[in-house]
């Protein structure tokens, strides 16, 4: 078993009205920035014990399923950050 | 069931409000309440309630979505006791984050404490923390809340969410509910029509202006508006120096008392 970093990201299905990521949009647009459409999602890093990366993501599905994500709006993606505190070969590109 | 021998459990944890406003109104028509925090709760004391209230506020400080903790919090560790509960016909009624948290549960729009939700309570299209009066049309007598109430009554009440918008995954999923007259409250004009979406009317998008349904059986609720705080006619703001004797959510109380008094 190994300690492993989860990046979980939680955000808004395709086609869901954002009033958040709306009104944000329109502030950074009264900011004077060229800014279209904003999203916005939330971002859980999660430390777990698991004995392979796979398995790790797997948990981390399941966290989303079972709380961290409303399947009604909500879509998700893992990533497994480092692996006892060394960073995995595709964060470190 | 004898109304004195019966008594309701309102529920409380960290961030839960208008607890003590459910008891007072309970009271006043005579059923004792007690309120407990979710950790008073032992194997067996829900057995001895006839009707369990998940009150409005913030549980757990609305972190990840408003309701989710709590609600799999009852998932964990209410699952069977509540699944009896409601099984045997017993009250549950979840009013604003209580009815985040029965939804969460998967309890409403669902049968069951399955803990993954069927439907969704998302931030309010006006992007706004939503705390006014409004009004409600009655849409169905389904439930035991609204047996004192006609069809198509108009009713005044609060609200305060900044979560209210009441969506489901499919067209299907909302003709489902509608047919099968789950759907009590909807958010409406003050001649009484449907919203049909209009802001500031409809106050957070909600699909169908639905603002409380019920489960299949009828005897688990959530509504989005305050009616403990529209119980008494002093509750009520005055219209030109004039308030109403009663107020309009007092009618969901006394329809559970009724329904316990021939339980």
């Amino acid at each position: 078993m190994r300690t492993m970093k989860v990046r979980i990201e939680v955000r808004l299905k395709a086609g869901h009205f954002d009033p958040e990521g709306d009104v944000t949009s329109k502030s950074l647009r009264d900011l004077g920035f060229p800014a279209g459409e904003v999203k916005v999602g939330k971002v859980y890093t999660v430390d777990v014990n698991a004995g392979s990366r796979e398995a790790a993501e797997k948990l981390a599905q399941e966290m989303c399923r079972k709380l961290l994500a409303n399947p009604t709006k909500d879509d998700f993606s893992v990533e497994v950050l480092t692996v006892e505190g060394r960073a995995t070969q595709k964060d470190k590109r | 069931m004898e109304l004195k021998k019966s008594k309701a459990c309102v529920l409380r944890v960290g961030g839960t409000n208008c607890d003590l406003e459910v008891k007072v109104a309970l009271e006043e028509l005579g059923l004792k309440t007690d309120i407990l925090h979710m950790n008073q709760l032992a194997d067996g004391t829900l057995s001895n309630y006839q009707m369990l209230v998940f009150p409005g506020g913030f549980s757990y400080g609305d972190y990840v979505r408003a309701g989710a903790i709590w609600g799999k919090e009852i998932f964990t560790k209410l699952r069977k006791e509540l699944g009896k509960f409601t099984d045997d016909g017993k009250l549950v009624i979840g009013i604003c984050n209580g009815f985040q948290v029965l939804v969460e549960a998967g309890l409403l729009p669902g049968n069951s404490v399955a803990g993954v939700p069927t439907a969704s309570l998302a931030n309010n299209s006006s992007a706004k923390y939503e705390c006014r009066w409004i009004y409600l049309r009655v849409e169905s007598r389904q439930t035991p809340f609204a047996r004192t109430i006609k069809v198509w009554d108009t009713l005044w009440m609060p609200i305060g969410h900044g979560e209210g918008r009441f969506i489901l995954p499919s067209e299907e999923a909302l003709n489902e509910l509608v047919k099968e007259n789950q759907v009590i409250f909807r958010y409406a004009m003050p001649d009484g029509r449907p919203a049909d979406g209009r802001y500031p009317h409809n106050p957070n998008g909600a699909a169908y202006d639905i603002a409380g349904i019920c489960n299949k059986k009828g005897n688990v609720m959530g509504m989005m508006p305050h009616p403990e705080r529209a119980f008494f006619g002093w509750q009520t703001p005055s219209q030109r120096g004039k308030r109403k004797a009663r107020g309009d959510g007092r009618c969901v109380f006394e329809g559970a008392v009724e329904y316990i008094k021939k339980y």
